[in-house]
């Protein structure tokens, strides 16, 4: 009987113990985009539709003429490449990715308060390729790219 | 106290202010070889920069290693001369700065 009882708390406690386990578990799995400030998903999805998608919620966009991209045709040095987005559209995001870098996703800006849809940046080039931005504006997401030529590429040594 | 990190400025025409600045940060993307030692240099980047308007954000970037080196960054805000607009970053290492100009 007093073993049959020790049994019993034992098993209560054991599985007491594996719930909390699985809910510590279900927290470090659920998506760190979410609860971290950084976007990691984003940051280290290789494919430009899963950056897209990681960093916006979709990764459908529809390319809109509203988006305009201001980039050099040839970058000489693809470590500083300017670009500068720039969108008639009320924006809530912008974001800005290089196609063919190992990691296309550049950065992202979340403009809120009245902040106008136009970001200026300089950002690095692999190698040749489009410059993307998507832009959600009014919950959808819009597109425009632009093929920007590097010479000599700025990722890697 | 070091020298700021952040050159900023803001100016406001029509109640848009158009903000500049510049960061100096080695923005140092994480796939490159050190030449002498053949080891990785690892990675050490500004992810999150803001730019608050009066304390209420307006913009929130967040980059990536791909952001070139002493990076730059310009945008559009609603402020008035006078406004107050903070300009913050912090990278992956924990390092972080701010700056604080007011709009001419």
């Amino acid at each position: 009987m007093k073993t049959d009882m020790k049994r019993r708390v034992f098993l209560k406690g054991s599985m007491a113990a594996g719930a909390v386990a699985v809910a510590a578990g279900a927290g470090l799995l659920a998506p760190q985009s979410v609860l971290a400030a950084w976007n990691k998903g984003a940051f280290e999805a290789k494919k430009v539709d899963e950056a897209v998608k990681a960093a916006m919620g979709a990764a459908e966009t529809a390319a809109s003429d509203a988006i305009k991209i201001k980039a050099p045709d040839i970058a000489e040095n693809g470590a500083v490449v300017p670009i500068t987005v720039s969108t008639s559209m009320a924006a809530e995001s912008i974001a800005i990715l290089a196609s063919n870098n190992p990691v296309p996703m550049t950065s992202t800006y979340m403009l809120s308060n009245g902040s106008e849809g136009f970001i200026s940046t300089r950002i690095k080039m692999g190698k040749t390729g489009d410059v993307i931005a998507v832009v959600k504006a009014g919950g959808k997401l819009h597109s425009a790219r632009k093929s920007v030529k590097v010479t000599i590429g700025g990722c890697g040594g | 106290m070091a020298k700021s990190t952040i050159k900023a400025r803001a100016k406001s025409k029509g109640g848009v202010a158009t903000i500049k600045c510049l960061v100096t940060h080695k923005m140092e993307i994480g796939n490159r070889k050190d030449k002498k030692t053949g080891k990785m240099i690892e990675p050490h980047f500004i992810q999150n920069i803001t730019v608050d308007v009066n304390g209420k954000a307006a913009v929130a970037g967040e980059w990536s290693g791909a952001i070139s080196k002493n990076p730059y960054l310009s945008c559009k805000v609603k402020a008035n001369p006078g406004d107050a607009v903070k300009i913050s970053w912090s990278d992956n290492k924990g390092k972080s700065d701010s700056k604080e100009v007011k709009v001419k």
